[in-house]
């Protein structure tokens, strides 16, 4: 097992309220990992500082280490692929109000894709790890606004995998759906891991510890506890994050 | 019963006062048509529209109105190609480039650029941009500077402050999911912007364009003191032109029966211009509404 | 979980300001992505152009002009000798006075009728929206010609100051509604509320709750009116004329100091008093800027 992300006494602060404490943890590559924990436990904030997303907030400041395999994700580093190895789908679907093609192009003519054939290629191999493809195939140049919400979420997790990235981040990504689409959108997280690393956040207990192999809880800017799924789940070594599982606050 | 006597007359008061709107359009409506339409009729109607020769002191007087209809349909094209490209970038420049200290003193400024009255445009025109435009292209291409050239560029500044404001406002309306989305796909802060934002910013940008178009149209002062005011079919981007709304201001001064009448009926035509505008302005706010 | 840091050369504790980028981490992100630097190279100098425009007006207008302003341009007489700007400057008064006198109470009391006794279904309120939309888009040519037929002919009112201040009243009126309707709206509706509460009417809660709170609002609408009104020249050359003079009454003819500066300019005899009309009047219109955007800094207050 390698490591993707190696993470060291990590802090975070938004201006002076600090959002972050001295997270460390390693997160597994080719595998899913949840982080768990209350609104306002620092669960985006984590995953928003594995892509810098925190970048576009005002006022935000970051200590410690966070190597992508092995680089500074904070040193001397292109941003923008950095952005485009770290994609990212987000708590409520947001294609952009263009046709479903374009959509899934606009991921690689930003980097640099021009040629019609090979954007084709990409768009139909992109909507098809998406599990999308036989739903959308006949209307490629209709409004993406036209899909339904769950459809729209999987046009999203296609728009990010449309640039081949190595790993995929979730913030909450079926929050804003309707059963059956949030089972259809975990099938399709559990066939990802194959080929990418997933981090997703998630406010659904059973939706981590179904799919997730290792989960972390985080309490108030700290992580807690961390560990593999099965073993956070059935038996937490620490007695907040077991009193948060079984409901008793959170 | 002496309150609610009150309260119920107020309340009529306050309904009336916002009819007086309505009856204004109305009377507007009613007036010009009523003065202006026997005029085309009695000229004609497709001699007025596209008679290519206007001449009130001949004997007889001929009236068409083509010279001027494209007058101003060929200085309102100028002034969108020159206020359009940079209204629009500044507008993408203020809402998304600009730092929040500057922001402070620019958005002002923009709405001065507003306040200016259209004789102050006009003599700054005429004093700078008039002389300016005879000295580089007067020897080769001819013409004294006042012309559909000029009045683009002037009109295409004045209606700089309606595409800012109207475009800015827009783009900021953008959700910012959109912004974050391609951002967080690799694509750099101006990529997002451009490719992104502001294409879904397209109706109300979109909107902008037709207001400016009504203002650069509509435009009276500011046009008779640089675009020279001939009253022929227009000759060439250097030379001189006579819009719509110049021709009433030129002529109404002294101008006398059927003459007199002929220059309502310009202000008619005018006038269902910008009535059309208003309908396309509407259609396209719809449009904005549905996205 | 104990975990080491990784490399003792990147000490944990250093702070990494993010959202700062240095300027020289930008131009290396630019020449790396050259469409990106094009782009923003594009926005910032259609942005310099901008307001390189607006400066250089308002200098130009400004230089030029200043040199020409001497005191007999204050005089209280116009003559052909020396074209004092005096009358037109007191003409401009009365035309804000007169315009604002008609379309002040007209255009907030329409705003009272359309946010505080009329739903927004109303089918009035959706006729009167749409034809103040139809009103702020009439370029003011026209609503010159319907001032000279309608006040000047039909009344026989001649060339003179009402004509003019009814014609830019109707001008000006949507954009006092509009603003007067904002004000109105932004008062919290629990005052209202608190109002009706103690038994007050409905007069009585308009204008002794609401009005009051819309203040500042309803005057920065005002204010950018007077603007308007100062700065007209089209709507008033066939309504009040362009009588050098004070008027007797206001059945008078007058120009105002745009329709002076436009007569100067066109001229072409008198341009430096031209030039010099134009100071004052672009320095009016300044103040009038400033002052609504002081007013309406309030609100946000």
């Amino acid at each position: 097992m390698t490591n993707k992300f190696k993470l060291r006494n990590v802090n975070l602060w938004y201006n002076d309220f600090q959002a972050l404490h001295d997270v460390s943890m390693d997160i597994e590559a080719n595998a899913i990992t949840a982080f768990i924990g209350p609104s306002g436990c620092g669960k985006s904030t984590l995953i928003k500082s594995l892509n810098r997303m925190n970048d576009l907030v005002e006022g935000c400041k970051i200590t410690g280490e966070l190597l992508l395999d092995g680089e500074d994700i904070y040193g001397d580093i292109d941003i923008n692929l950095l952005r485009k190895r770290v994609g990212m789908v987000f708590q409520k679907p947001n294609p952009f109000p263009m046709s479903i093609y374009d959509n899934i192009a606009f991921g690689p003519k930003t980097h640099g894709i021009k040629s019609k054939y090979k954007l084709d290629d990409i768009v139909e191999k992109a909507l098809n790890d998406a599990a999308i493809w036989d739903e959308v195939k006949d209307r490629l140049k209709k409004s993406a606004l036209s899909l339904s919400g769950g459809q729209q979420q999987r046009l999203c997790i296609a728009r990010a995998l449309s640039v081949s990235p190595d790993v995929l981040l979730m913030d909450e990504p079926t929050s804003a759906l309707d059963p059956i689409s949030t089972s259809k959108i975990e099938d399709l997280i559990t066939e990802l891991k194959q080929q990418y690393t997933v981090v997703i956040v998630t406010h659904n207990m059973q939706q981590a510890a179904r799919i997730s192999d290792s989960t972390a809880f985080f309490l108030l800017g700290e992580m807690v506890e961390f560990g593999d799924s099965e073993q956070v789940f059935s038996m937490p070594k620490d007695i907040r994050c077991e009193d948060y599982i079984t409901g008793r606050f959170g | 019963m002496k309150k609610q006597l009150i309260e119920s007359v107020m309340k009529y008061i306050f309904m009336l006062a916002a009819t007086v709107s309505i009856l204004a359009v109305a009377l507007i409506c009613a007036f010009l048509f009523i003065n202006g339409v026997p005029a085309m009729h009695e000229i004609g109607f497709f001699n007025f529209l596209l008679g290519r020769v206007w001449a009130p002191s001949d004997t007889p007087q001929v009236f068409g109105i083509f010279p001027m209809i494209l007058g101003s349909i060929y200085i309102t094209a100028g002034a969108i190609i020159v206020g359009v490209p940079i209204g629009v970038l500044t507008a993408i420049f203020m809402a998304k480039f600009c730092p929040p200290i500057l922001y402070r003193y620019l958005k002002p400024a923009t709405q001065l650029l507003a306040g200016i009255p259209s004789i102050v445009y006009g003599f700054f025109g005429l004093i700078v941009i008039v002389p300016m435009v005879r000295e580089t292209f007067g020897i080769t291409f001819g013409g004294n500077g006042q012309s559909i050239f000029t009045a683009s560029i002037l009109l295409g500044i004045m209606i700089l402050p309606t595409i800012i404001g109207v475009s800015e406002a827009a783009i900021r309306a953008v959700p910012e999911s959109y912004y974050e989305a391609a951002v967080a796909m690799g694509a750099s802060h101006e990529r997002s912007v451009f490719f992104v934002v502001t294409p879904a910013a397209g109706s109300g940008i979109m909107t902008s364009i037709i207001l400016g178009v009504g203002r650069a149209i509509g435009e009276t002062m500011a046009v008779i003191l640089v675009a020279g005011n001939q009253a022929r079919m227009p000759t060439g981007l250097f030379r001189g032109v006579r819009t719509l709304t110049a021709n009433i201001v030129m002529e109404m001064g002294y101008a006398a029966e059927l003459h007199r009448e002929a220059l309502i009926a310009t202000g008619v035509v005018l006038f269902v211009f910008i009535l059309i505008i208003n309908v396309l302005f509407n259609l396209m706010k719809k449009r904005g509404q549905q996205l | 979980m104990n975990l080491k840091p990784i490399s003792a050369k990147a000490p944990p504790l250093t702070i990494k300001a993010i959202n700062t980028t240095s300027y020289k981490d930008r131009l290396l992100g630019y020449i790396k992505h050259p469409l990106s630097g094009l782009l923003f190279l594009i926005v910032t100098v259609a942005a310099l152009v901008t307001f390189a425009v607006l400066l250089f007006i308002i200098g130009y207008i400004l230089i030029r002009g200043v040199p020409h302003l001497n005191l007999s341009l204050f005089e209280f007489q116009y003559n052909t000798t020396n074209v004092s700007m005096m009358p037109a400057i007191i003409n401009t008064l009365i035309m804000v006075v007169l315009a604002l006198l008609i379309s002040g109470p007209l255009g907030i009391f329409s705003a009272i009728y359309l946010v505080e006794y009329a739903g927004s279904a109303n089918r009035l309120v959706k006729i009167v929206r749409m034809t103040a939309e139809t009103l702020s888009g009439i370029p003011s040519i026209v609503y010159g010609l319907f001032g000279m037929l309608f006040f000047v002919v039909t009344i026989g009112w001649g060339y003179s100051m009402l004509a003019g201040a009814l014609t830019l009243s109707i001008m000006i009126l949507p954009l006092v509604m509009r603003t007067t309707e904002e004000a109105l709206i932004s008062v919290p509706i629990s005052y209202r509320e608190g109002s009706y509460a103690l038994g007050a009417g409905k007069l009585r809660t308009v204008f002794r709750i609401v009005l009051p709170g819309a203040i500042p609002g309803i005057l920065a609408g005002i204010i950018l009116a007077t603007g308007r009104v100062m700065g007209e020249t089209a709507a008033l050359l066939f309504t009040a004329g362009s009588v050098a003079q004070v008027p007797d009454s206001v059945l008078g003819s007058g120009r105002t100091l745009a329709v002076h500066m436009y007569v100067l300019a066109n001229e072409g005899l008198h341009v430096n008093q031209a030039s010099a009309t134009g100071v004052v009047l672009l320095v009016l219109v300044l103040l009038i800027n400033w002052l609504s955007a002081a007013v309406a800094k309030k609100i946000v207050k």
